[in-house]
């Protein structure tokens, strides 16, 4: 797809989130500008799980980063809580940073190795200024409990002694020890063992209950995507292509694309047998985007018209939006 | 049926500071000519270790007791040199990572070439009309232009069928893919994997899939082995040990996964704990400290691997639907 258009925000229902046009650019060269977020508007609910999935490429992590500021898109709105906060800056942007935290994929990474568990936790709570030495120390030990993990054995040693299930916990903790309203997740589980994802699953989920967080998931396993959440959008190469619930995605999805990855995740069952819709090759280059609907150089159903026109988000079923011209049926 | 590999009671262990470290614990497998087998199982479970000590591809650290057979001759007992002989010809790897796989600062075609060089003599300008035939056969478009591109050019996915292309260079008997798509998108792990198995048919070539995705596993081969803590666990025809699961560990991996045929929004089913420490055996079945079934049998007892009258293999006191 492609393709544009803002049929699908719920502004009524006072969405937390609310992004319209958003573009991200990063520099080439001296001429030439890539766009990885092309112009995409969603909305999230207050509760919801937004699910966003798509290939390596396609501009999900710079969508995520691009919510929080990182870096400033170059174009569009982020409005949350009823603050833009693109027209933010300085300590006005400081402010409203503790309210979206976010948790990467590689969690062993994303910790100082040589901190304590107890100060990388403590360390947004005294940058802060969240209460006295003694009244935090008791806040991580809360917080390393609500994550399963027992403070007593892990405060005082160092992340580079854990595993990657608990390294990713400890980000957990850090990520909601400044009582944030949205939890962007990139990839939190791609990196770790089937068991060990299912317990960060679950963990994300128990948080989300319990804090009445929302939460942005952005990930490119379909199945782990339908577990966990209430919307989803497909993206490909900067452009939206499908929204729709995840009952509906799986059971009816209309763009081409969408039904192409679906039918691509492996089914651990010998017996069903899966008619693999191909998709050839890789994504363009961004770089130099296809005219028109920019999944058309990979797309069966391609026409003249995808060619010369963008498609823009139709509904095709209750909540459920398409930007195709040839949109699947079943 | 004619064997390719055998291994009889395998074992790998490293030398560490905290004492030896039982990766691979008397495994027993044979494989046959043109037959695909899946080894699954967690991180740290033995699989990677099992692979790579069975082409001779091990660290000093590394000390390997037991047979291995290739093509009917014991090649365990063999140094260094005289193993490397089978590499190539007889078998090859494709190997997890396509960033770190590849030489970064060689062409494409000079990685291609040299073990058509190396391994059958061929001259330079048979290795390069080989190397573009190699080439065309994985997919790559424009082949002449790849063979003069650095590693950096290409994405993940190019990178892995060039992996693929030096490993089927010389046509090997037996292919070890050691998790050949976890670094890849799904529609790239679908054409990868439709590559592999075309090959496969095509050269009559029996592969090794290593992997952690039960899903990979049952589209792509005849047989699966389970392993856990080193050790065979469960070992029956594809089919079969998705039907009829036996070893409660294998059951609770399927659980854990979630899956595109479930409802959306349920609570995934969990493996508490951890694996054992591999340096410091326990007294009963190693699963028994993570499953849900267990009795004070499994914990002190070692439950020996049994074999049902269908060829279904499991190690456990209390297989799921009861012992035959």
């Amino acid at each position: 797809m492609a393709g544009s258009g803002k049929l699908h925000l719920r502004l009524d229902s006072d969405p937390l989130l609310i992004v319209q046009d958003l573009v991200v650019q990063y520099k080439v060269n001296r001429k030439s500008f890539v766009s990885a977020v092309a112009g995409i508007s969603f909305d999230v609910l207050r509760g919801e799980t937004l699910a966003i999935v798509g290939e390596s490429g396609c501009g999900k992590s710079t969508l995520g980063k691009a919510i929080m500021q990182l870096p400033r898109p170059q174009g569009g709105t982020v409005v949350l809580d009823g603050v833009d906060i693109t027209a933010l800056d300085g300590n006005d942007l400081r402010d409203v940073r503790p309210k979206v935290q976010m948790i990467f994929q590689d969690a062993i990474s994303s910790l100082d190795p040589r901190l304590q568990v107890k100060n990388i936790i403590d360390e947004p709570l005294k940058v802060w200024k969240k209460g006295t030495a003694a009244e935090r120390s008791v806040k991580v030990d809360n917080l390393l409990n609500s994550v399963g993990l027992d403070p007593v054995v892990v405060r005082d040693r160092r992340a580079y002694e854990f595993s990657g299930g608990q390294c990713q916990r400890i980000s957990i903790a850090r990520a909601i020890a400044l009582d944030p309203v949205l939890l962007v997740c990139d990839e939190p589980v791609s990196a770790l063992d089937v068991s060990i994802q299912a317990q960060i699953l679950n963990l994300l989920q128990d948080m989300k209950e319990k804090l009445g967080l929302t939460i942005i998931f952005i990930s490119h396993d379909l199945a782990v995507v339908k577990a966990v959440s209430s919307r989803v959008l497909v993206m490909y190469l900067g452009k939206i292509c499908e929204v729709a619930s995840p009952d509906d995605l799986y059971a009816r999805a209309a763009h081409p694309y969408s039904r192409a990855l679906i039918a691509a995740v492996p089914i651990p069952n010998p017996d069903v047998i899966v008619k693999r819709i191909s998709v050839d090759g890789e994504p363009p280059s961004p770089v130099n985007p296809p005219s028109g609907c920019r999944f058309r150089t990979r797309c069966a159903s391609a026409s003249e018209r995808c060619a010369a026109e963008e498609p823009q988000l139709q509904e095709v079923g209750l909540g459920h939006f398409v930007a195709c011209h040839h949109p699947v049926t079943n | 049926m004619s064997e390719i590999l055998k291994l009889s009671d395998f074992s790998v262990s490293f030398d560490t500071p905290r004492g030896d470290l039982h990766a691979v614990r008397g495994v027993d497998l044979s494989i046959a000519k043109g037959e695909s087998i899946g080894i699954v199982g967690e991180s740290g479970s033995g699989k990677t270790v099992l692979s790579r000590a069975t082409m001779g591809l091990m660290p000093s650290t590394a000390t390997c007791t037991g047979t291995v057979e290739f093509k009917g001759a014991v090649i365990s007992n063999l140094s260094r040199a005289e193993v490397r002989k089978n590499w190539g010809t007889g078998m090859a790897m494709v190997f997890q990572d396509p960033m770190t796989s590849l030489n970064p600062v060689r062409r494409i075609g000079s990685q291609l070439m040299e073990a058509l060089i190396v391994r059958l003599g061929m001259s330079k300008d048979q290795a390069r009309a080989r190397s573009v035939e190699l080439l065309e056969r994985v997919r790559i478009p424009d082949p002449y232009a790849a063979m003069k591109k650095y590693p950096g050019e290409l994405s993940g996915g190019m990178r892995q069928r060039i992996v693929i292309a030096i490993a089927i260079a010389c046509t090997p008997e037996l292919l070890f893919a050691d998790e050949p798509t976890t670094a890849l998108d799904v529609t790239v792990q679908a054409q990868v994997l439709e590559l592999l198995a075309e090959l496969r048919q095509e050269f009559n070539m029996a592969m090794i899939l290593v992997t952690h995705d039960l899903g990979v596993v049952a589209g792509q081969t005849d047989r699966v082995i389970v392993m856990y803590a080193g050790q065979i666990v469960e070992a029956a025809s594809t089919t079969d040990l998705f039907r009829n699961m036996k070893m409660p560990y294998t059951e609770a991996l399927m659980k854990s996964i979630p899956r595109m045929d479930q409802s959306s929004g349920q609570r995934l089913r969990v493996i508490t704990g951890r694996l054992p420490d591999p340096t410091t055996p326990e007294p009963g079945c190693s699963f028994a400290p993570r499953c849900e079934y267990a009795t004070d049998k499994c914990r002190t007892e070692k439950p020996p691997l049994v074999t049902t009258q269908t060829g279904h293999q499991y190690r456990c006191f209390f297989p799921i639907g009861g012992s035959l």
